[in-house]
């Protein structure tokens, strides 16, 4: 196979640098966010003890999830051998290695003491899916990296099978984790289930495919070049299957609680009763998430089918993570119970602006990160850089 | 008979017998000795309710440097039928002994112990419920902390490192009692032997500061003070102590039995 040509994103008069700044612009916003949260504490956001985790943790959800399928295409050119694939291998583990930059340090920056956090290696807690996921981020960043170090420098070729293999299992376990982490809560009864590992697999598959057919059109216009039409089309497909499969699993979960005699208050909760849960649930994770982008993507339009999985997935995890809390907990089954603390009654969740400038710049840090990285390093084929080859790959 | 409130005191006060087994002092009239019975018997069954009052020790106070036993199981059982339509002494103590305040900032503010009104669906009778860390057996909240932050002591208390936690929340959301709570800004009148810190997570300490200087807590002492008798603390492992037997005497349930997690707070009448 002929050496494939790759080249640094072409520096495009209006495009790369505006853009940098209004990226940068925004990390810079949600830098001072951070600040702003640690100096008068979260109790400026919307985030209280009835609702720990609030929008900071969606955006970091959807981010982590994403860096994980991100890897789809490499994992498909390394593990599969798929060599047409081959062109996009190292942009690829770029978005994966961005995307988890951009999710992780939306979660340390919004730990109430991120300056402890070394204390989550120095004093793991091995009971802790939380402290394992530590261990599996900062594992897949440093496999990742070495997929990419694989690809981009011909030098180390002949390790890309080992990385390659390595990063694919690794993000397995990762999205495991991931999905465990709320699957475990005994208390959160629309989310306890062990289905949400395989669930959370499939969405950041989803997710992730999706957040790469968005950043390589994005890419090429950045830098003046062109993507693959076929390509893409096929890429699209693969989309829509992975949709389809998230698709089948929530609805599994969602059935499993339903068989529960005391689960069907839980479903009908999030099905019919849930106002603004329940419109996000039917009209963001199955009607633009799931109908809208299955249509889009087996009707050829990869590129909208992922712009509509990606705002239908952001509703998805908003719903996953924030109904689940403002659900109250069952703690006297079988009673109606009231209190000063809110027992018995729908918690209230209203994400404050500051959270949304924190969580718009855990994106920019993702964005910034993968176009910084395509400026110094040779990642981009020769096509989406902007050097004038049209065809990518096949 | 002893008050079952009162639970670990070992050793039990002077005993009037050995005292008329003793040497009688030279001239001791036949009234002084009546007066002297009479005065022992009186503080025998006193004793125990006012060493429960003025917070005296279940136990003797754990020497500093002592590691907490794994013998004992500190544990509480209250009987819902004592509570008082309206009482908060319990609450209202725990505040006042640890420094923390609830109303100002809805669900911002913690609440280490609240009264939850239950009303059973099924034939409608309404209890009051005082509900707190339920200082778990198996406790989620220790499962989930990614830094050991939040532990369980030998002796079964729950509770909070400040200085190691991070502050993610996990354990607030992993405590299926919603009784584990996050500092969200800065806090002021703390007390010296209860530091709290913004940022970090905290919850019922089971007044261990007390527990291991020989006393009980404070929710207990409230309730006692007031008449209500609901609470009783006393160490569950210990087969001699009061509230083992009131335990097998009493019908007692725990929270969410279903979910094994062996909770440390039995609730009589509920």
């Amino acid at each position: 196979m002929a050496a494939i040509a790759y080249d640094l994103i072409a520096v495009r008069p209006g495009r790369l640098l505006p853009i940098l700044g209004v990226f940068a612009a925004a990390i810079v916003a949600g830098l001072g966010a951070a600040l702003i949260m640690a100096l008068a504490g979260h109790q400026i956001t919307g985030m209280t003890n009835r609702v720990p985790w609030g929008l900071p943790h969606v955006f970091a959800y959807f981010l982590i999830l994403s860096a994980s399928g991100a890897l789809n295409v490499a994992v498909i050119a390394s593990v599969f051998r798929r060599a047409d694939y081959k062109p996009l291998e190292p942009l690829s583990a770029l978005i994966a290695v961005a995307c988890l930059v951009g999710g992780l340090s939306l979660l340390v920056l919004d730990l109430g003491r991120p300056d402890r956090l070394m204390l989550t290696m120095t004093s793991a807690n091995p009971r802790s899916i939380f402290a394992w996921n530590v261990v599996l981020y900062t594992g897949f960043m440093a496999v990742a990296v070495a997929h990419l170090i694989t690809v981009i420098d011909r030098r180390f070729a002949w390790f890309g099978g080992i990385t390659g293999h390595t990063a694919n299992i690794w993000r397995f376990v990762l999205t495991t984790g991931t999905g465990l982490d709320l699957g475990v809560l005994v208390g959160r009864e629309l989310i306890h289930s062990a289905v949400l590992a395989p669930l959370f697999i499939s969405l950041a598959l989803t997710y992730g495919l999706a957040v790469f057919l968005l950043a390589l059109p994005g890419l090429a216009w950045l830098g003046g070049g062109t993507t693959d039409r076929a390509l893409m089309q096929r890429l699209g497909r693969l989309l829509g299957l992975f949709v389809a499969v998230s698709a089948y699993l929530a609805v599994v979960l969602q059935a499993v609680h339903l068989y529960a005699p005391d689960g069907r208050d839980v479903v009908a909760f999030l099905l019919v009763e849930g106002g603004v849960y329940t419109a996000l649930f039917w009209g963001g994770q199955i009607g633009l998430g799931t109908v809208v982008a299955l249509v889009l993507a087996f009707g050829g339009r990869p590129i909208a089918a992922a712009a509509a999985t990606v705002v239908g997935g952001f509703a998805t995890v908003y719903v996953t993570l924030i109904s689940a809390q403002v659900l109250p907990q069952a703690i006297l089954p079988g009673m109606t119970v009231t209190s000063a603390f809110g027992d018995g009654a729908l918690a209230t969740y209203q994400p404050a602006l500051v959270e949304w400038v924190f969580g718009v710049g855990g994106l920019a840090i993702a964005a910034t990160v993968a176009i910084v990285a395509c400026r110094l390093f040779r990642i981009l084929p020769k096509a989406s850089a902007g050097a004038g080859v049209r065809a990518i790959g096949g | 008979m002893t008050d079952p409130r009162r639970t670990s005191d070992r050793p039990t006060s002077a005993c009037p017998m050995a005292e008329t087994d003793a040497p009688r002092p030279a001239g001791r009239s036949r009234r002084q000795a009546l007066a002297a019975f009479a005065a022992g018997a009186a503080a025998t069954m006193l004793a125990p309710g006012v060493v429960l009052i003025t917070g005296a020790a279940p136990g003797a106070a754990r020497p500093p440097g002592t590691p907490a036993s794994p013998a004992q199981r500190w544990g509480l059982l209250i009987e819902l039928g004592h509570c008082a339509d309206g009482c908060a002494r319990c609450v209202e103590a725990c505040q006042t002994e640890h420094g923390w305040h609830a109303g100002d900032h809805g669900a911002h503010d913690p609440h280490w112990i609240r009264l939850v009104s239950a009303t059973d669906d099924t034939h409608g009778r309404t209890l009051n419920l005082p509900l707190m860390c339920q200082h778990c057996a198996a406790p989620p909240c220790r499962d989930v902390c990614p830094t050991h932050a939040t532990f369980r002591r030998a002796d079964g208390i729950v509770l909070v490192d400040r200085h190691r936690c991070i502050g993610c929340r996990y354990c607030v959301m992993a405590c299926p009692f919603s009784a584990r709570f996050f500092t969200p800004g800065a806090l002021t009148d703390q007390r010296p032997h209860m530091p709290r810190g913004q940022g970090t997570a905290e919850g019922c300490t089971l007044c261990v500061h007390r527990i291991d200087q020989g006393q009980i807590p404070a929710c207990v002492e409230a309730c006692a003070a007031a008449g209500g008798g609901a609470m009783r603390f006393g160490d569950l492992a210990d087969p001699d102590d009061p509230i083992r037997a009131a335990l097998a005497e009493l019908p007692t349930a725990r929270l969410r039995p279903d979910l094994g997690l062996g909770t440390a707070v039995h609730y009589g009448d509920l």
